[in-house]
């Protein structure tokens, strides 16, 4: 498998020049009754300080998975992780104990999820559940942490953060929620941040506010961003670049609007003609076929293979490596690469 | 009476039924129905809990009609020259001798088979009782809510409010001679209250269901609404509670029994009662009727449990 | 808020009246006498009898009687005189209550402190061992009926290994009191059991769980602070509906120990029809059952934010 090279610019925090997170080979398996479910098999990707790496895929493409292994949230079991590595500033997190883990947990990595609602606790009050951040990381007293809580969520751009910080989620709207889901995030300004589907579950009109509060305030901070969607619009402005998983790989990867200029993989290309444009009103939209892959019956060879309108003999037998896609005269593109075996043609023809 | 009114069971769409086309076409999901006491079947096929129960249950009712199959000795007819302190010959399993002779002779083995149906009985028979008068009362309240709803649910207050065995104690203690039937009565007046408000919640629940104003929007009657669309939906719930009771059931009347105030006649509550007065030296005539009291209870409790189980998807 | 309680008061009403009417109605309604009782198998001269029932006002219509001793007890605490004694029902009941009060609330905290650790234990690691061995007790818990665990109880406690006396002698002695507590606490620890391990089990997959480990909370906080103050909601609520339940559910392990409170007074008093006390101890068990059914309802919004009564 190759290894794209990361072109990256050090940070001021960071310190030995190297990527921020590196997730290398990884892999991650369920235990379940009906069998071994592979839900992530061999994931490589690297996030800098300060750019935003979009991971791109249907669920069960393994991209929240991978997320989790990555923040160490994963129930283990049902969940293993029998190879890999997941370096954050070139330290294998996979290798340390779990109170160190623990540590970098919320301080150094932080994660906002999907559903504010249910992943905030509906019984204690946002600004308990804020401050705890600070009391737990800090040992901040009770009465600090619910200043820093208030400032917090004056950051995030709640009216009234002062009135409301003793109300519980519920009185919330659904964005202002995901708004205290940042701020939670936020608290202790870590380096990364990895938001998995954090506008799906609200209004369109919320999605594009609480987005770019995200990106404002990860420029703010230069943290990196690890972004996880399943929706190509929500990315576009936001992402520097993207990673599209597939049945627990990761079937291409490029610079953002690369990407959706050229794309070098059938999935992704079915991906961006399923976007509904103001251009082509009044056509039929585009819909890939066919289901996402039962991960415990994974088609053989591409795993892409019975819904690809490509596919050739050779992609029901061979798993595609992650190729370097290059221009038709040979010259590099930078950080591209796509798991088709017929990337050439998808690309250019 | 234990609290399982808080059991949650998913009520799935019911059967596909026959009549007019317009209505069981907007009304059926047939395949969530099968799916629900299909998948609850599957389930239950799998739960050792409810394969152990059911065996039990199987041998308790072979030994409530045919007691002659499990012992030819007396059950009430005392052998005076069979003194209660002599020891049970354990390894004679199967003989009058085997678990021993209370104070007037009689075989504590015939006894505990005996009593088996009087136990059973009461239970069944009240279960039966308080399920219908239960779903009844319940049905009407739920269906018609407003002032019936008041008033029906004030009254299930009112016997929920006074504790389950006093009640029945109070009445039982009126009566020198407690029948089977007498004694059902009495449990079933203190008891249906449960039900009643498991199905009063089901009914609300479901009369709000989109298939149920389809249908009356289409013009069904009150009773066919009742019982084609909303009875089947509400089943789930009152079976589990009712399979519950049974063992709950059972316990109350022994209890009854302890007290003095259960069934006239052969009863593993008398039994252990009498027996009680004798612990310090022959344990056996209260032990032997207590262990059979508390498989039969466990049996009925354990399915109980199956069923609630295999009903709830939430409790997977 | 107010408006709610208000409301519930005024629901409780009817309850109240329809609870005492009935039990009013069946005590003397059923076949059976109090006076007669009091000559045992002597029979008193009809005159004696005549003028007894006149003094206790058992000769008039039942539903006069009725408002009579409803219109005592509001007006004066009246519960009426026990027959048998001569002494006001509020004596007996003063006697009884505290040692049924000890007895249960020794109970109950059997019951909170057993019946939720072993909840947790289970709930914690549902589906494995420790899961189903807490489901097998619970089960027997609840199908081992409370004279039969009383009965197994003594025999090995007292008799066999001489630990604990057989009956209560001293109702102010915990260690006397222990036993009892123990059997009247059996069946409710294990529906508290159930209860927490169902409620830990649903919601240590909850989402809000996630975001506890994902902050880098320690252990101990995400279980002792998130995961324990949702759980047990639905417990403490069934735990305060359950304070009636043991106080009513006295009379059979008062009857096995022999303690003199209100379960065994209540016991004597059917099994001597006196109608008097009768009414008088189940009207006080009625109304501690509905005043903490209300105070449940209340609790509840106090501890789940999102309940709010209108």
């Amino acid at each position: 498998m190759t290894v794209i090279e990361e072109v990256s610019v050090p940070s001021p925090r960071d310190g030995d020049g190297g990527p921020l997170l590196e997730v290398r080979d990884l892999h991650v398996e369920f235990h379940t009754r009906e069998g071994v479910v592979k839900a992530v098999n061999g994931v490589n990707y690297s996030v800098d300080a300060g750019e935003t790496l979009a991971v791109l895929g249907e669920s069960g493409s393994g991209k929240s998975v991978t997320a989790q292994a990555v923040m160490g949230i994963l129930d283990m079991p049902p969940a293993k992780i029998p190879q890999g590595e997941i370096l954050f500033r070139g330290q294998d997190m996979l290798k340390m104990s779990g109170e160190e883990r623990r540590k970098i947990r919320g301080r150094r990595i932080a994660m906002i999820f999907q559903d504010a609602l249910s992943s905030l606790n509906p019984v204690l009050s946002v600004g308990y559940q804020l401050g705890e951040m600070f009391r737990v990381h800090q040992g901040m007293s009770k009465k600090d942490a619910k200043a820093k809580a208030i400032e917090l969520m004056d950051r995030v751009k709640i009216p009234a953060a002062a009135a409301r910080v003793n109300d519980y989620p519920h009185q919330f709207s659904g964005g202002m929620r995901q708004r205290i889901m940042i701020a939670m995030a936020l608290a202790l300004e870590p380096d990364l941040i990895i938001a998995d589907e954090p506008t799906t579950a609200l209004d369109v009109t919320v999605q594009a506010q609480v987005m770019e509060l995200l990106a404002d305030l990860q420029r703010e901070y230069n943290m990196g961003l690890i972004l996880i969607t399943h929706d190509l619009g929500v990315v576009a402005d936001v992402a520097d670049k993207i990673a599209v998983m597939y049945a627990g790989r990761i079937v291409e990867r490029a610079p953002v609007h690369e990407l959706y200029k050229r794309p070098a993989h059938p999935y992704t290309r079915g991906l961006l003609d399923s976007i509904p444009r103001l251009d082509q009103k009044g056509q039929e939209l585009y819909a890939i076929k066919g289901l996402p892959p039962n991960l415990l019956r994974v088609p053989s060879g591409c795993a892409f293979n019975p819904r690809c309108p490509k596919a050739q003999d050779i992609c029901r037998t061979d798993i595609p490596d992650l190729f370097p896609v290059t221009e038709p005269d040979g010259s590099e593109l930078v950080g591209r690469a796509s798991a088709c075996h017929f990337w050439k043609e998808t690309i250019h023809g | 009476m234990p609290d399982v009114t808080k059991t949650d069971v998913k009520t799935g769409a019911q059967d596909p039924v026959g009549g007019a086309p317009a209505v069981a076409a907007l009304e059926a999901k047939p395949e969530k129905a099968r799916s629900l006491w299909g998948d609850a079947w599957a389930d239950l096929r799998r739960s050792w809990i409810f394969i152990v129960s059911s065996v039990l249950i199987f041998i308790l009712l072979l030994i409530t009609f045919f007691p002659g199959w499990f012992t030819s000795a007396e059950p009430i007819l005392g052998d005076l020259s069979k003194h209660y302190l002599q020891k049970p010959k354990l390894g004679d399993i199967g003989s009058a001798d085997w678990l021993g002779y209370d104070q007037q002779g009689r075989s504590v083995y015939a006894r505990v088979i005996y009593g088996t149906r009087a136990s059973i009985a009461v239970g069944f028979g009240t279960t039966l009782l308080v399920t219908l008068l239960g779903s009844l009362v319940g049905m009407i309240a739920g269906y018609f809510g407003g002032v019936v709803d008041s008033v029906l649910s004030r009254l299930t207050d009112v016997f929920f409010g006074i504790p389950f065995l006093l009640g029945t104690m109070v009445v039982l203690n009126s009566f020198p001679d407690r029948t089977t039937w007498i004694v059902i009565g009495a449990l079933g007046l203190f008891g249906w209250t449960q039900i009643s408000r498991v199905m009063r919640g089901a009914v609300i629940t479901t009369k709000q269901a989109d298939y149920v104003q389809a249908a009356k929007a289409l013009g069904a009657g009150t009773p066919r609404i009742m019982f084609r669309h909303i009875l089947p939906n509400t089943l789930a719930p009152v079976i589990v509670v009712a399979t519950i009771s049974l063992g709950v059931y059972i316990a109350a009347e022994a209890t009854l029994s302890f007290l003095g105030l259960g069934l006239s006649g052969v009863s593993w509550g008398n039994d252990i009662s009498d027996g009680g007065n004798q612990i310090r030296v022959a344990q056996w005539i209260m032990l032997y009727p207590s262990i059979m009291l508390s498989i039969t209870v466990l049996a009925f409790i354990m399915l109980g449990e199956a069923v609630r189980n295999a009903l709830d998807p939430k409790m997977r | 808020m107010g408006r709610y309680v208000a409301r519930r008061l005024l629901q409780m009403i009817p309850v109240f009246i329809g609870t005492t009417l009935l039990i009013f109605l069946m005590v003397y309604a059923l076949p059976g006498d109090p006076v007669r009782g009091l000559f045992g198998d002597k029979a008193g001269s009809p005159q004696v009898i005549a003028a007894l029932r006149h003094q206790y006002g058992l000769d008039q219509p039942i539903l006069v009687q009725y408002w009579h001793y409803m219109r005592d007890m509001i007006l004066h605490a009246d519960f009426g005189t026990q027959i048998a004694s001569g002494r006001p029902v509020t004596d007996v009941l003063g006697d009884a209550f505290p040692v049924t009060l000890r007895l249960a609330s020794l109970a109950f905290v059997i019951e909170v402190v057993v019946g939720i650790g072993l909840g947790i234990m289970a709930g914690m690691r549902a589906g494995r061992l420790t899961d189903n061995v807490v489901l097998l007790i619970s089960l027997l818990l609840i199908s081992v009926p409370v004279f039969v665990l009383g009965f197994i109880l003594k025999v090995v406690f007292a008799f066999q290994l001489n630990w604990l006396p057989p009956n209560v002698n001293d109702s102010t002695n915990y260690n006397e009191l222990l036993m009892p507590a123990i059997v009247l606490a059996a069946a409710s620890l294990a529906y508290v059991t159930r209860l927490t391990r169902t409620s830990v089990a649903e919601n240590l997959r909850a989402d809000y769980i996630r975001t506890a480990i994902a902050k880098g909370l320690p252990k101990r906080r995400v279980v002792g602070v998130h995961l324990m103050r949702n759980s047990l909601i639905p417990v403490i609520t069934y735990l305060g509906t359950d304070i009636g339940a043991l106080m009513g559910g006295a009379v059979v392990t008062e009857g096995l120990f022999n303690i003199q409170g209100i379960g065994l007074t209540i016991y004597q008093s059917i099994v001597r029809r006196e109608g008097t006390t009768l009414v008088g101890l189940v009207t006080i068990l009625v109304l501690i059952y509905l005043v903490a059914n209300l105070l449940v309802d209340l609790l509840y919004a106090v501890l789940d934010p999102r309940i709010r009564y209108a």
